[in-house]
């Protein structure tokens, strides 16, 4: 087996400030060998160690999805000193990508399925990855109903805005874009937080709808008992966990939580697993 | 089964002859305990010792080890692109190596070399370890090695295992590595089978009489994980833990490590660095976010992990070996033995 | 020590059943030889836990650090001095703690003791000044003081300097003529001697900040060894950084220190890290005339500036 320590070797390609506040950055890879990006050959809701070599490395979540060649984008907010040298980092620079790590959405589960996918705040990368997989014309015919319901605090926090209201405009999926305030008088879509959209617009569940949520912890906190008023049970919600990790591969112990490593385990849980495990994260 | 006798007058010799084709490590005398070193020319390792302050562990799992290293300047080919060193394929052997500690590293195997992942540094040092085992004839007061599915003369993980008779050394041979290994030293004088065994048998079971301390894990496997972690009883537990890493570094079970940078002007490497789960910063998030902010939860989920989650997660028992180094190394005398039992023994009020 | 054990429990039982604390620190028996554990009793019943003998080396004043309740403590002579300090530094307010102070006649070295025999030790007694020792095959009868920790064959403190009640009548306090030769020791070697001797010193260190974890004066939120942005010191063993650790250390424990030896206690390789902070004791007591804990009212010498402070070190 290849080291799994070991970074493939990637050069920075492009960097587009995502949030009009500048603290997230998307940086798109490309791998200096070509034969690496067959190797990374990832599924939405996978994540990736980005090695800086000197400074560190940081697990984040794989924004690009496994539809779209040549390769890889990753969305960054700036927190550490880590996510701070990247942030100073220019196009052209080389750097390290591990992985792909983790498991992904239950996507042989969703087929046929209803998808309801929730986002909060820059919790939106995995889930711009399934959509974008999603709505692929190879695949957009395994699944039945999409709706989106995404929100953040204002218009300019929103990531890949463009995609998304191209996306609104589409009819083969259900946008519900939402901020939690502005005075922009061009507003178009909703304005609240996301729990009050998820009740108002999100379908009632049925067996064959599942619901997929990302965000911080707070969204997820006051989101969960809308879901479960609409009727939704503990095996149909899907969510992504965030912890503090290192090795990525299940080894160091660190993001081990109950008999579950998040890195290894996850971080792809139902909300049936989450609920036996304690609540350490 | 082969036997070999061992006079311990050819001993010396036969170690030092070893010493052509393998790099040795063992048991030697250091201040006021024994530590598990490597053997420089001409030192023995002390086959007399009754425990080693520190275990096996860092002969496979160092606490320093360099994973990656590049260069940082730029006008130098391949700068940036991470490489690993030299791996080095020297044979190694540890002497005197005690049962528990190789039971450990067949319980560590299980993190490090997993269906998924092989963790390359760990398990090209084992692939090349040989395991000279030394049984312990009169196990100490804090040994609660048979309770933890272990013992005195187990010989699990162990390529040979060695039993002291005064004047000679009996090694049972148990595996191939153990074969080459007594070859390599030149001891070729057979025992004879049927009687070597029944002697082995005797001294395992008069050093399994002597062991006095016992713990009772029966009844950790029908409770749920929930139910453990909401007990009440884990403040007082952990009210006089110092959280310190003194456990964790002892264990020869314990595995957590951490990654870190450095640099050195231009030079640039990985290493990996043991770490310890009672540290404040252990989980800490970049945010800010500490899941285990407070003293107690990290207490709790060292004795859940050690005791619960490794129990569940790969049914091979808990993740202890009753060495008791834990016991005799904490500053503040929190026995997990005593964890343990009254993990077992609680049964949740409704 | 019975009748320390006895009056102890004593008062800590009547603290709580007069709910005049919402617990008493103290000590109860190990589970190994040689050993006690620091305990929390929140009920009468639990204060019958508490014992006092000759292995109660370590800090309790680091239990203290930034706790809001009402507190009873068991301190001897240096635990006392760290509770002064914590209140000048504002880590407990004096009207939280009631200390049942404890004038100690020293405790014992156990690394000392446990090196007269081959084996582990399997018993521990004590008969007033006798301590019985026993192993699987050997027993030993050894007068305490041939075996006290060595920072307190140096103690001039033995009397609590603050305290609500006594657990035992004062004891006589010890004049010591020269309490720093150990340290004179080291200011005589050559440089070479000297970094040779801590760098044998520093040789086993595992990092595992028993030392620091056990010591009440660090209470810092992110020690420096842990800062990140931007990272201080290194975590593995480079000899640089584990030098960088304790000498550090030392200095941040400068004027503060009241060598109880808690540090030297936890450290699970026995490495004497009083070497470093003794000098920083000596330094202090002869330079400033300044000794730790003493009286709450006074400021360490690092925190106030005279006109008349020995200056002869600018040349």
């Amino acid at each position: 087996m290849e080291n799994p320590y070991l970074p493939y070797p990637v050069r920075i390609d492009d960097i587009e400030i995502a949030t009009e506040d500048k603290s997230l950055k998307t940086f798109k890879f490309v791998f200096l060998n070509p034969e690496d990006e067959d190797k990374f050959s990832y599924h939405a809701g996978q994540f990736a160690e980005l090695s800086i070599p000197g400074v560190g490395e940081i697990p984040i979540g794989i924004a690009s999805s496994p539809v779209e060649k040549g390769f890889v984008k990753f969305t960054v907010f700036k927190t550490g000193v880590v996510t701070a040298h990247l942030h100073n980092m220019k196009v052209g620079d080389i750097m390290g990508i591990r992985g792909p790590l983790g498991n992904w959405y239950p996507w042989d589960k969703l087929e046929n399925k209803n998808v309801v996918i929730i986002g909060g705040g820059f919790a939106f990368t995995t889930l711009r990855s399934s959509i974008i997989y999603m709505l692929d014309p190879a695949n957009r015919s395994k699944f039945k109903n999409i709706d989106v319901v995404y929100g953040a605090r204002s218009p300019g926090m929103l990531l890949y805005r463009e995609e998304l209201f191209e996306w609104e405009k589409r009819d083969d999926i259900n946008m519900h874009i939402t901020v939690d305030g502005t005075d922009d008088p061009d507003w178009k879509y909703h304005t609240g937080f996301v729990p009050t959209i998820v009740e108002q617009n999100a379908p009632k569940a049925d067996e064959d709808t599942y619901a997929i949520i990302c965000g911080p912890p707070i969204m997820i906190k006051f989101t969960q008992p809308s879901l479960t008023q609409l009727g939704y049970k503990e095996h149909q919600i899907i969510m992504s966990l965030e912890n503090r990790m290192k090795c990525g591969i299940g080894m160091c112990g660190r993001c081990n939580i109950g008999k579950e490593l998040v890195c290894k385990d996850g971080p792809v849980f139902t909300l049936e697993q989450i609920n036996q495990t304690p609540k350490e994260y | 089964m082969k036997f070999i006798t061992i006079d311990k007058k050819d001993w010396a010799k036969g170690i030092e002859k070893s010493r052509e084709t393998y790099r040795l490590f063992g048991p030697v005398k250091d201040k006021n305990g024994f530590l598990i070193k490597r053997l420089e020319q001409d030192i023995l390792p002390d086959m007399e010792y009754h425990d080693s302050i520190m275990s096996a562990k860092s002969i496979l799992f160092p606490q320093t080890e360099k994973m990656l290293s590049t260069t940082l300047d730029d006008s130098k080919k391949d700068h940036h692109i991470m490489k690993r060193d030299q791996i080095d394929t020297t044979p190694r052997a540890i002497i005197g190596i005690r049962p528990y500690d190789a039971k450990a590293i067949q319980l560590v195997k299980l993190n490090f070399d997993t269906d998924d992942y092989r963790d390359p540094y760990w398990c090209d040092a084992y692939e090349v370890t040989t395991f000279v085992g030394l049984a312990i004839n009169k196990p100490g007061p804090f040994d609660f090695s048979t309770s933890t599915g272990t013992g005195p003369f187990c010989e699990e993980g162990l390529d040979i295992l060695l039993a002291d008779l005064d004047d000679q050394f009996l090694a049972k041979v148990l595996t191939e590595k153990g074969e080459t290994f007594i070859s390599a030293c030149g001891f070729d004088t057979i025992g004879d089978e049927k009687e070597s065994s029944a002697l082995f048998d005797v001294l395992r079971k008069e050093a399994e009489k002597n062991i006095v301390s016992h713990i009772e894990t029966n009844k950790l496997k029908e409770k749920t994980i929930l139910e453990l972690h909401e007990a009440p009883f884990w403040d007082d537990i952990a009210f006089s833990c110092i959280n310190c890493g003194t456990c964790t570094y002892v264990c020869p079970t314990c595995w957590c490590f951490d990654i870190q940078d450095e640099v050195k002007q231009k030079d640039s490497v990985r290493l990996r660095i043991w770490d310890t789960c009672m540290s404040s910063l252990f989980t800490r998030h970049a945010t800010g976010h500490n899941p285990r902010e407070t003293k107690v939860q990290r207490v709790r989920q060292r004795f859940m992990h050690k005791l619960k989650y490794f129990f569940d997660k790969y049914d091979q028992g808990i993740m202890c070996v009753g060495c008791g180094r834990c016991v005799k190394s904490c500053p503040v005398n929190i026995d997990i033995r005593e964890v343990c039992n009254i993990m077992n023994s609680y049964e949740k009020q409704d | 020590m019975d009748s320390y054990t006895t009056k102890i429990r004593e008062l800590s039982a009547a603290l709580l059943e007069d709910e005049k604390v919402d617990f008493v620190i103290g000590f109860k028996q190990g589970t190994i030889p040689m050993a006690t554990s620091p305990h929390i009793a929140r009920t009468p019943e639990q204060a019958q836990q508490l014992i006092w003998d000759n292995n109660c080396g370590i800090n309790l004043a680091n239990y203290l650090t930034n706790r809001k309740e009402k507190i009873g403590i068991i301190a001897k002579g240096c635990d006392c001095r760290n509770i002064v300090t914590h209140i000048i530094e504002n880590k407990i307010n004096r009207e939280q703690v009631h200390i049942i102070g404890v004038p100690c006649k020293g405790m014992i070295d156990k690394a000392k003791i446990t090196l007269l025999f081959d084996e582990e030790i399997t018993s521990y007694s004590e008969n007033n000044e006798t301590i019985t020792v026993k192993t699987l095959s050997d027993e030993k009868n050894i007068d305490k003081n041939e075996f006290l920790k060595s920072n307190c064959i140096t103690c001039t403190h033995r009397n609590p300097v603050i305290y609500d009640e006594l657990a035992a009548d004062l004891v006589e306090e010890q004049v010591i003529e020269d309490p720093f030769p150990d340290v004179r020791r080291i200011e005589e070697m050559t440089a070479d001697e000297k970094w040779n001797h801590f760098e044998d010193l520093l040789k086993n260190c595992i990092r595992c900040y028993a030392c620091k974890n056990a010591c009440p004066l660090c209470y810092c939120p992110t020690c420096f060894v842990d800062e990140s942005s931007p990272q201080w010191v290194g975590k593995g063993q480079d000899t640089t950084d584990v030098r960088t650790f304790h000498y550090l250390r030392a200095y941040h424990c400068a004027g503060r220190c009241t060598d109880c030896g808690a540090c030297v206690e936890a450290c699970p390789m026995d490495i004497n890290v009083r070497d470093f902070t003794r000098k920083l004791n000596k330094d202090s007591f002869e330079m400033f005339g300044w000794e730790a804990g003493l009286d709450l009212s006074k400021r360490p010498p690092l925190d106030v500036y005279s006109p008349d402070d020995p200056d002869d070190f600018i040349k």
